[in-house]
């Protein structure tokens, strides 16, 4: 069989433009990053009220911008966690179907570009606003730190602050996908939106009593008659690792909270000659948290994949 | 250049699962043709316009548009077609230019080029004062004709317009038809699918009539009244004689003779005997009030071939 005539790419970068013009001037974008930047701001602010006191002993006070919390509002961290997946979704979920529903598919795919440079552009479009968005919020974040603190940020902790935004991208990513994916296999978007949001509530938002009620069911209850069930704890573990959002509270426990040594379950014969409390290079942290990242990543591929595969097999009449 | 087959299809399949959309098609239409495709829904016609453009593939058989196979060089097919699907979208949010501009930089029109010929393609569809409305403000024939503005942008040698009057009002039908006459005299080869049968009659060199997939027809009008009413030419009559049936039967080549109304006549004949008619009346010292040959008419040869293919799948 011959191959076909031209690049694949072709006519992604207009798509891509085009798309993320959209993005960045639709109502729908705008109000969801106010409503992003407003909580993350308050709850940064909430968390600098409460460190200012430790200035000059803490030698993570940027980090922990992210991490602390002040009732009634959760951390930078958790904010993001509940926040990234519902902005991605929305960038997400009408990218194919919103095509099918104005009729313009057969139009557009009548211009000399393939399908797959229209899906990846769309995606990429998506990934970019995501990018300028969560780019311009840690911008903020850091500069309310400067503001308030009074302090510049060492260079570990920008390390460390810049590869977690790298997974709150990746984490978005994932999400992007989510509803990319849906958006190909629901020709209504407003279907496809609820059923992206379904899966986001089950896997994002009740997967931890999910996964402790299925480990009980595989590895037996948490505390057995000789104590605690360590097999119980790492099914739970694995479990909890099927969901992005376990995925990304990993990545955000060993990236910003430098002490974090392992992930999972700890063992007295593990902290022979340990330094309980000694922060860990910001190295060894990323190498921790190394399989998170690239889970993420493949999870992002896997998705894309799916999509597109879908969206190939699809008749361009409405 | 004239004879010149743009496009042609052999055998042309198309399968979904077990059902059969497009069952062997053979097609050709030569440049500077408008080509009507005829028959009801699901008879294969999307289908077939969707293959040509590489938008699905074929399960058989093959197509060719200007010499170029559409699944294995769909941007070199797409760069010189332009299609106009039925009930044609455009961003709402975007102006009639901005739109056309997106699918310019698509077609990959050099960008110094693309003002111009959007401009000049927006005035020949009579757009150019909505140039800069939002396209969510047109009416369907606005839409319709901004779809013909692309088609012109991209400079397309051959335009394949899907339903493009479907839904349009007596007045923008009629302004759109006239827009498918001057495609036809800017060199465009157009293939244009309806279900309405006079304006395709009105517009088309040649029609092809599908059903159930298949071809059952093809040629021009005149040809389908031949192979199916039985006779090429119609000639109306209207004349004072008193005998006149008596006097068209004796004309050689007549087939069949029927009075419309009192001094009106319907003569069905082999070849065009208008002379002869004339001659005829007069000879019998007859006033000859009128004669002329009356088109045959395109719903009746589609009524006459969907009858008999009813007939003969009941027999």
């Amino acid at each position: 069989m011959s191959r076909r005539e031209g690049s694949p790419w072709a006519g992604v970068g207009t798509v891509m433009a085009k798309e993320t013009a959209d993005h960045l001037t639709s109502v729908r974008m705008r109000l969801l990053e106010a409503l992003v930047f407003l909580t993350a701001l308050g709850a940064t602010y909430a968390a600098l009220r409460s460190i200012r006191d430790t200035v000059g002993q803490d030698p993570f006070l940027f980090l922990n911008l992210f991490t602390l919390s002040q009732a009634p509002l959760p951390s930078f961290v958790a904010i993001l966690g509940f926040l990234v997946p519902l902005v991605a979704i929305a960038l997400s979920f009408d990218t194919v179907n919103g095509e099918f529903s104005r009729r313009t598919l057969g139009r557009l795919l009548s211009q000399p570009i393939y399908r797959d440079g229209l899906i990846f552009g769309k995606f990429a479009a998506a990934l970019l606003t995501l990018v300028i968005a969560l780019v311009a919020l840690w911008l903020a974040v850091i500069g309310l730190g400067i503001l308030l603190l009074g302090l510049p940020p060492s260079t570990e902790e920008i390390v460390r602050m810049a590869g977690f935004l790298l997974a709150t991208i990746a984490f978005g990513g994932v999400w992007l996908a989510v509803g990319l994916l849906f958006s190909t296999l629901c020709r209504s978007p407003a279907t496809a939106a609820l059923s992206a949001l379904a899966v986001w509530l089950i896997v994002g938002m009740f997967w931890a009593p999910i996964t402790s009620m299925l480990a009980d069911i595989i590895s037996g209850p948490l505390m057995g008659p000789m104590g605690p069930n360590i097999g119980h704890v790492e099914t739970a573990q694995a479990l909890s690792r099927i969901s992005p959002n376990g995925l990304f509270g990993e990545i955000a426990v060993a990236i910003l909270n430098p002490a974090t040594r392992t992930l999972g379950p700890v063992l007295y014969s593990d902290l022979d000659g340990a330094l309980i409390g000694a922060p860990l290079p910001a190295g060894q942290s990323f190498l921790l948290v190394w399989p998170q990242f690239t889970a993420l990543i493949a999870a992002v591929i896997v998705l894309f994949v799916l999509a597109y595969l879908v969206f190939l097999r699809q008749e361009v009449r409405a | 250049m004239a004879d010149e087959v743009v496009l042609s299809t052999r055998q042309l399949v198309k399968r979904y699962g077990s059902r059969i959309a497009v069952a062997g098609i053979d097609l050709e239409v030569r440049r500077g043709e408008i080509v009507g495709l005829l028959g009801p829904n699901g008879s294969g016609k999307t289908t077939t316009i969707l293959m040509l453009l590489g938008l699905t593939e074929a399960s058989h058989g093959e197509a060719r548009v200007l010499g170029r196979d559409p699944m294995r060089d769909p941007l070199s097919v797409k760069r010189a077609v332009g299609y106009l699907p039925d009930a044609v979208g455009f961003y709402d949010g975007l102006s009639a230019a901005t739109n056309l501009v997106y699918t310019a930089r698509l077609a990959g029109i050099p960008r110094p080029e693309i003002r111009g010929r959007i401009d000049d393609a927006l005035a020949r569809v009579d757009l150019t004062e909505h140039a800069d409305r939002r396209v969510a403000t047109f009416s369907r024939g606005m839409r319709q004709r901004l779809g013909l503005a692309e088609i012109l942008m991209k400079r397309a040698q051959i335009a394949i317009l899907d339903e493009p009057t479907a839904a349009l009002d007596p007045h923008a039908t009629l302004e759109f038809l006239a827009m498918i006459r001057g495609l036809k005299d800017a060199g465009i080869t157009v293939l244009l699918s309806s279900h309405h049968l006079d304006q395709v009659q009105t517009v088309c060199d040649r029609v092809a009539l599908f059903r159930e997939g298949r071809i059952v027809l093809s040629g021009t009008v005149r040809d389908l009244a031949a192979q199916v009413l039985g006779g090429g030419w119609v000639i109306d009559v209207a004349t004072d004689l008193p005998d006149a049936e008596a006097a068209f039967r004796g004309v050689p080549e007549v087939q069949a003779v029927t009075q419309v109304e009192p001094g009106h006549w319907r003569i069905q004949a082999r070849s065009d005997i208008r002379n002869a008619v004339a001659a005829a009346v007069l000879g019998a010292r007859g006033t000859l009030l009128r004669i002329g040959l009356a088109e045959p008419s395109l719903a009746e040869i589609y009524r006459r071939t969907f009858e008999e293919e009813a007939t003969h799948v009941a027999a």
